[in-house]
C-alpha cells in the first residue's frame, strides 16, 4: 500500500553501502510529519505543565500585594475584612472549618467506600457486582449543586434529630457544643454531603486495587480453609491498604475543594462570631469564602485576599494529591 | 475476579461435605459468625450507599419532574417571567449549557487527547513523568480555583469583562485531566502488533497513530470526552465568578451575559414563592437528566466499541 505507508522509492534502489537511500529520502520517510506531529504532542504535554504553573504564579502574584497590606496575622488571624483601610484578613477559620468538614467527610465515607467496594467485588453475586459499581458510579455523575440544593432542603430537615441527640449526650465536648445555628446548615450537615459525594471516588479506586489481588494469594487463603472474611483480611485488604490510601487522598482533595454545595449548606457567620470548635456551628471554607464573596472582586486589593485564600486551598489540594499519587505509584511498582 | 471468587466458595463448601470429620475441617463457631457478621456488613454498606442516590433521584423527580412534561419548558425562556408568576421556561439555560461545554470541548479535546498521544506513544523519560504529575494535579485542581485562576488572567491582568467565554477557558483546565485519563488509558488498550504491523510495513510513526491507533481507540476517546463534558456541565463555582446569568437566550460567548442550568438554580435557590421552588427544581432536575444522558451514552458507547485485544 505505497498510498498510506508515503515510502515508494526505499525498496527500489540501494546505494553502494545499502542504506544510502534510506538516509538521503526525507520526506518520503515521513520525517518531517513524524517531527510535526511529535511536537505538537509535546507541546500539548508542555502546555498542561505550563497551565499549573501558571496557576500558581498567578495566584500568588495577585495574592502577594494584598497580603503585604494585610495588618494580622495570615495564619492564625480569624478576622476577615478586606473593606476596612487597614486589611485585616487571616484564614484560619477557613481553615478549621475546611479541615473539620473534610476529615468528619472522610471518617464516614472512608470505611463506607472499603465496605462497597469489598461488596462489589468480593460478595455481589455475579450478575449484581457490575450494575452495583454502575449505581455507586452514578453518585458521581450528580452535580455539585443538586447536592447543595438536596442537602439543605431535604437532608437538611433530617439532622435535626441527630444533631439534638449528639448535643445531648457530648455537649460538655468542645466538638458537639450547641451554638444555635439550624440543624440543616451545620458543618456536620455538610460532612455528610461530602462525604456521599466522596464515595464513588473512594469506592471506584478501591474496588479497581481490590479486583487486582493475585488469585495466587487468595488461593492460597481458600487452600488454608479460611473463611471469605479471613481470606479477605489475610489477602484483599492488606493488598489493596496502598490503593485504600490513594483513594482516600482523592477524596479528601475533592471534599478540600468542593464549593458549591458547601456555599449553599453552610450558613456564613458575621465577621465578629467567637471561635468555636463545634461541628454544630456555621462557618466558611476556603471554597466558599470565595464563592460568597464573588461579587466584591472589584478592586485588585480585595481580590487579592481572595487570591491569597484561594491560593492556600490549591497547595493543600496539591499536597493531598502528590501524596495519592506517591502512593499509588509505589503500589504499581509493586504488582509490576 | 467474582467469577474465580465465586467458584473458590462453593469448592470449599463442596469439600467441606465429604471431608472426614476431623478438628481440620470444622468451623469454629466464632470464625463462622465472623464470616457472616462481615457479609451482612458489606451488604449493609451496598444498601446504605445506595439511599442517598435514590432518594436525591426521588426528590429531584418529585419536585422538578412536572415542570418537564410541560412543553413550554423545552421552548420558553424565563424573559419577563417574575417569582410570582407560573411558566416560562429552560431553554435559555440548556442552551447556554450545551454552548459552554461545546466551546469548552472544542479546546480541550485537542489539548487532551494530545497529551495523551505524547504520553502513550512519545513520552518517554522525565518530562512525561512531569507531564503525567501535572494530568493529575490537574485533576485534583477545585473548579473555584481554576475559575480564580482564570479571573486573575482575564479580569485582572487583561482587564477584560466576565464572559461566557472566561468560563469556558476554567472549564477547559477542568476538563483536560478528563480526556487526558480515558484517552491514555484506550490507547495503552491498543494492541502493539497494530503499531508493529504498520512499521513493517513502513508507514511513519505520526501516520501510524493518526491511522492506526487513533481509530482503534476511537469509541473509548469518544467515552472519555462525553464523560468530560458532563463533568463540565454540572460545575458551577466558574459559573459564579465568571458567568452571570440572566433570563433571556443569549448565544454569544463574548457578549457578556450567558445563562446555564446551574446560574438557574443558583439565582433562586433562595426563594420561597412556590413558581420560583418548582423552576429551581426543575432546572435541577433537567441538568440531571442531561448528565445521566451523557453518561449512559458514554457508558455504551464504550461497551459497543471497546478496542478487541
Amino acid at each position: 500500500m505505497p498510498s498510506i505507508t508515503g515510502v515508494s522509492s526505499v525498496d527500489e534502489l540501494r546505494g553502494p553501502e545499502g542504506h544510502g537511500p534510506l538516509q538521503s529520502d526525507r520526506a518520503s520517510t515521513g520525517q518531517f510529519g513524524d517531527r510535526l506531529f511529535g511536537g505538537t504532542a509535546r507541546g500539548a504535554g508542555l502546555l498542561v505543565i505550563a497551565l499549573v504553573t501558571l496557576v500558581a504564579v498567578f495566584l500568588l502574584s495577585q495574592a502577594l500585594p494584598s497580603l503585604a497590606k494585610d495588618k494580622v496575622n495570615f495564619l492564625t488571624s480569624t478576622q476577615w475584612n478586606v473593606d476596612g483601610t487597614p486589611m485585616q484578613f487571616g484564614i484560619a477559620n477557613l481553615l478549621w472549618v475546611t479541615m473539620l468538614s473534610s476529615a468528619t467527610a472522610m471518617l464516614i465515607a472512608v470505611p463506607l467506600g472499603v465496605g462497597v467496594a469489598l461488596f462489589i467485588t468480593q460478595y455481589a453475586p455475579t450478575w449484581l457486582s457490575r450494575p452495583a459499581a454502575s449505581l455507586v458510579d452514578l453518585l458521581a455523575a450528580v452535580p455539585s449543586i443538586v447536592y447543595g440544593l438536596w442537602g439543605l432542603q431535604v437532608l437538611g430537615s433530617h439532622m435535626d434529630g441527630i444533631q439534638a441527640a449528639l448535643k445531648g449526650l457530648f455537649g460538655w465536648f468542645p466538638l458537639f457544643k450547641d451554638t444555635g445555628v439550624g440543624a440543616a446548615s451545620t458543618i456536620l450537615t455538610v460532612a455528610v454531603v461530602l462525604s456521599i459525594m466522596v464515595l464513588p471516588i473512594v469506592t471506584a479506586l478501591s474496588r479497581e486495587v481490590f479486583a487486582q489481588t493475585p488469585t495466587s494469594h487468595t488461593d492460597a487463603a481458600w487452600a488454608l480453609g479460611a473463611t471469605r472474611w479471613e481470606m479477605i483480611r489475610a489477602t484483599v485488604l492488606p493488598f489493596g491498604k496502598p490503593g485504600v490510601i490513594s483513594a482516600s487522598m482523592l477524596g479528601l482533595g475533592r471534599a478540600l475543594g468542593e464549593t458549591v454545595a458547601v456555599t449553599i449548606i453552610l450558613s456564613a457567620l458575621a465577621n465578629n462570631t467567637p471561635w468555636s470548635w463545634s461541628m454544630f456551628n456555621g462557618g466558611e471554607t476556603f471554597a466558599s469564602k470565595i464563592a460568597n464573596n464573588a461579587a466584591e472582586f472589584d478592586s485588585p486589593r480585595k481580590a487579592g485576599a481572595f487570591m491569597a485564600a484561594g491560593l492556600v486551598l490549591f497547595l493543600l489540594t496539591f499536597v493531598v494529591n502528590a501524596i495519592a499519587r506517591v502512593v499509588i505509584e509505589r503500589t504499581k511498582a509493586f504488582v509490576e | 475476579m467474582t467469577t474465580t471468587d465465586v467458584a473458590s466458595d462453593s469448592n470449599l463448601s463442596s469439600t467441606k461435605q465429604w471431608r472426614p470429620d476431623s478438628s481440620l475441617s470444622h468451623r469454629s463457631g466464632v470464625r463462622a459468625l465472623r464470616n457472616q457478621l462481615a457479609r451482612i456488613v458489606m451488604w449493609t454498606a451496598f444498601a446504605i450507599a445506595m439511599v442517598p442516590l435514590a432518594w436525591i433521584l426521588w426528590s429531584v423527580a418529585s419536585k422538578g419532574g412536572q415542570m418537564l412534561l410541560d412543553s413550554r419548558w423545552w421552548t420558553n425562556s424565563q424573559r419577563g417571567i417574575t417569582n410570582r408568576v407560573v411558566g416560562g421556561g429552560a431553554v435559555h439555560a440548556i442552551q447556554g449549557t450545551i454552548i459552554e461545554a461545546l466551546a469548552t470541548a472544542l479546546m480541550a479535546v485537542p489539548i487532551g487527547v494530545m497529551t495523551a498521544i505524547y504520553l502513550v506513544e512519545y513520552g518517554r523519560g522525565r518530562l512525561a513523568k512531569v507531564v503525567s504529575f501535572t494530568v493529575d494535579i490537574l485533576t485534583g485542581i477545585p473548579s473555584i480555583v481554576a475559575a480564580l485562576f482564570i479571573y486573575a488572567v482575564w479580569v485582572t491582568v487583561f482587564g477584560l469583562q466576565r464572559v461566557a467565554f472566561a468560563v469556558c477557558l476554567a472549564l477547559v483546565l477542568l476538563m483536560i485531566p478528563v480526556v487526558v485519563r480515558s484517552t491514555e488509558e484506550m490507547l495503552k488498550l491498543v494492541p502493539n502488533e497494530l503499531r508493529e504491523a504498520a512499521y513493517a510495513l513502513g508507514v511513519p510513526k505520526w501516520k501510524t497513530i493518526v491511522r492506526v491507533v487513533l481509530p482503534t481507540a476511537f469509541s473509548g476517546i469518544v467515552t472519555g470526552v462525553l464523560l468530560g463534558l458532563a463533568r463540565v456541565m454540572g460545575e458551577t463555582a466558574p459559573l459564579l465568578i465568571l458567568g452571570p446569568y440572566t433570563k433571556s437566550i443569549a448565544t454569544d460567548l463574548f457578549g457578556g451575559l450567558m445563562p446555564t442550568l446551574p446560574t438557574m438554580i443558583n439565582q433562586d435557590r433562595t426563594e420561597v414563592l412556590q413558581p420560583a421552588v418548582d423552576r429551581v427544581w426543575g432546572a435541577a432536575a433537567t441538568l440531571i437528566l442531561l448528565i445521566l444522558m451523557l453518561n449512559i451514552a458514554g457508558r455504551i458507547i464504550a461497551r459497543l466499541g471497546a478496542p478487541k485485544t
